[in-house]
């Protein structure tokens, strides 16, 4: 990677990091409903996988999606302009937190039913399959979507018909407030794809590099036709699942060593440690990524409220 | 009487028949340690330990599926999904097994479950997540629905609903937990499948439940002050369906106007406006107009959400109309 591409990256993540924060204090204030999650402390996962991929492979996910967003170039302002449900936000205000999504840039959305889209994933894949096409569906999901016959439907069609689909389990430890153990028959969920035969492995996902390392080989074997690979990410949510979670089911203690994780701190400290960029050049990553965030609220604050007409619009193509 | 929330009213409801019956039990997910979603089951996983209150994973049709199986040992679940919009991961369990299992095998097997679950939009929780399909479950013989309006009816039908031998799908309102209402204390019990007048009047019916019963009280009062009088029947129970309430009101306003959340096309005021005109064509002095949401998925943006569900203004219009 180049200079400015690692920097890049940097400041993807804290773009993310920073637009989250203004959401949450938006959301505070009411300016933002519905629900809203947070992906602070899972940056390095969207941001290593979406940087390791080519313009021609497919992006799938939950409603954890803010971060997926700005990774696959979705501005902040339009980002941000959807979470205030605005006419300039990426789905018109009409999708909110959970369903961003911009299929110029082969990002096929944000999906709100647990493991709803896993079969889409499969179905994205078959596309390109079906014309010969080289291009991987990266699908992403969270640890409790596992447990859903949706999940384990995708994963055998997916291997029965060789789709170039790589399934990415963003395991952060918690489905709501259940954890894997109490919910999951296999604690390590990686095992799940042994049950399909599927080629499976585990990676760091606090560690942006490692992330894209993996993503890069593993996207790479199943664009020539390995069939479909399992990636069991390991990250973890420091906020709680959405606004307004009590959050009885950990203890603090737990949150807070995870925090001294943080993938930003730790891509920072490897930037440095490498001689990759300075202190200086690092702050000034930061200002301009909250420079960005900044001017994204104001951009969605000062935005129109999509035209009551929008209401009817996009039902059907046709009359 | 004690004046509490329908949340109180509901958890009130599962907990003396919990302690009723030790066959009662709950299965969902988050309903244990998180204490349920809308809080709901707060503090049960303490007090009936995790044999009776059991969180499940994020599996729908095993929820259902597995709730099916256990009432059919003589166990009554009351099997909780988090929303009415995942009901439809549940859908064939709700609908192939749980709606015929009594029918198909000649009345052998006997189905006590409760499926508890919560509808409705106007929260800004976007098309998937607002969803107001009542109609749908009402659609099939074999289940029975019931939607609650008020705390005491809530908990009063739920009662209901786990003691019932057959297989009812208890619907509340997301945004109806905070309403407060006189609740009779103790075994209070009622019962399926019955009608009844929540505001008396002469010159209209409006026909309807749930949170449409609130918007539509609201509307009467609007009403009341420029002298008309609206008749309000709520349904509590949409299969089977109490029409006699209606057909009595009708007679007596020859005019109604059937409000419900969900969309009009195949809905609610479909089905009550045919048997209007099926049971009392004679009194008919204006058509039946429905009050419904508009036919589009719900919007995130609040102000076009608020435009797509009915209001007391839609109600008062209607009813305009049909004077
Ligand atoms: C079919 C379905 N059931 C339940 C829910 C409610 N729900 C939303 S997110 C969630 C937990 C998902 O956990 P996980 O897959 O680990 O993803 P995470 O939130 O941790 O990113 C649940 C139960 C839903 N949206 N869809
Ligand atoms: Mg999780």
């Amino acid at each position: 990677m180049e200079k400015t591409e690692y920097l890049d990256l940097y400041h993807q993540m804290v773009v993310i990091r920073r637009l989250e924060e203004s959401a949450a204090e938006l959301y505070q204030s009411g300016k933002i409903g519905g629900f809203l999650h947070l992906y602070v402390g899972q940056e390095a996962v969207s941001t290593g996988l979406i940087s390791a991929r080519r313009p021609e492979d497919r992006v799938i996910t939950a409603y954890r999606d803010h971060g997926v967003a700005i990774n696959v170039g979705i501005s902040a302002n339009q980002v941000m302009a959807e979470l205030l449900g605005k006419a300039t936000g990426i789905s018109k205000g009409k999708g909110g937190s959970m369903h961003m999504a911009d299929v110029t840039k082969n990002f096929w959305g944000g999906h709100a039913i647990v493991g709803a889209h896993l079969p889409l994933a499969a179905g994205l894949a078959l596309g390109d399959a079906y014309r010969d096409q080289k291009a991987v569906t990266i699908c992403m999901f969270g640890d409790g979507a596992t447990n859903i016959g949706f999940f384990h439907e995708a994963l055998n069609l997916s291997k029965v018909w060789n789709l170039p689909v790589v399934w990415v389990c963003e395991n952060n430890k918690y489905g709501m407030g259940t954890t894997i153990d109490r919910a999951s028959a296999v604690s390590e969920i990686r095992r799940k794809a042994d049950g399909y035969e599927m080629k499976n492995q585990v990676v760091d996902g606090m560690d942006l590099l490692a992330v894209r390392e993996t993503a890069l080989q593993v996207f790479d074997e199943v664009r020539n036709g390995s069939g479909p690979q399992f990636l069991e990410i390991e990250t973890y949510r420091f906020r709680g699942h959405s606004m307004g979670d009590p959050e009885r089911y950990r203890q603090q203690e737990e949150v807070k060593q995870w925090q001294e994780n943080d993938p930003i701190g730790i891509y920072h400290q490897h930037l440095i440690k490498d001689g990759i960029a300075t202190e200086e050049e690092l702050q000034q990553v930061v200002k301009d990524a909250e420079a960005v965030v900044k001017a994204s609220v104001a951009f969605a604050e000062s935005s129109p409220e999509p035209a009551p007409e929008e209401l009817f619009t996009d039902i059907y193509m046709e009359e | 009487m004690a004046r509490i929330t329908m949340r109180e009213a509901i958890s009130q409801a599962l907990w003396e028949e919990m302690e009723r019956d030790p066959d009662v039990f709950i299965m969902g997910q988050e309903v244990g340690v998180w204490g349920g979603t809308y809080a709901v089951t707060k503090g049960f996983y303490d007090h009936f330990g995790p044999r009776r209150v059991r969180d499940t994973p994020i599996s729908e049709s095993a929820i259902v599926g597995a709730a099916i199986g256990s009432a059919l040992t003589g166990l009554r679940p009351v099997a909780e999904l988090m929303t009415i919009n995942f009901a439809f991961v549940a859908m064939d369990h709700i609908v192939n097994e749980a709606a015929k299992i009594h029918y198909m095998f000649g009345g052998q097997m006997v189905l006590p479950l409760v499926i508890r679950t919560v509808g409705g939009g106007g929260r800004q929780l976007g098309a998937t997540h607002s969803q107001t399909p009542d109609a749908i479950f009402a659609h099939f013989p074999g289940l029975k629905v019931v939607s609650p309006g008020t705390p005491a009816d809530a908990k009063g039908l739920l009662k209901a609903a786990i003691r019932s031998q057959d297989p009812v799908m208890f619907i509340e309102h997301a945004t109806l937990y905070q309403m407060r209402g006189e609740v009779p204390e103790g075994d209070y019990v009622v019962p399926i499948g019955k009608s009844i007048v929540q505001r008396p009047g002469r010159d209209v019916t409006i026909v309807t439940y749930s949170k449409m019963l609130e918007v539509s009280l609201k509307a009467a009062d609007k009403l009341s002050q420029e002298g008309i009088e609206a008749e309000i029947v709520d349904l509590r129970t949409l299969r089977p369906l109490g029409m006699e309430p209606v057909i009595e009101s009708f007679k007596k306003t020859n005019r109604a106007v059937v409000v419900e959340e969900g969309w009009p096309s195949y809905g609610i005021g479909a089905e009550i406006s045919s048997r209007i005109y099926e049971q009392a064509f004679d009194y008919v002095d204006a058509p039946v107009k429905r009050v419904a949401q508009k036919e589009v998925p719900l919007p995130y943006n609040r102000t076009l959400e608020q435009m797509a569900i009915p209001n007391a203004e839609d109600i008062i219009a209607a009813v305009k109309e049909v004077l």
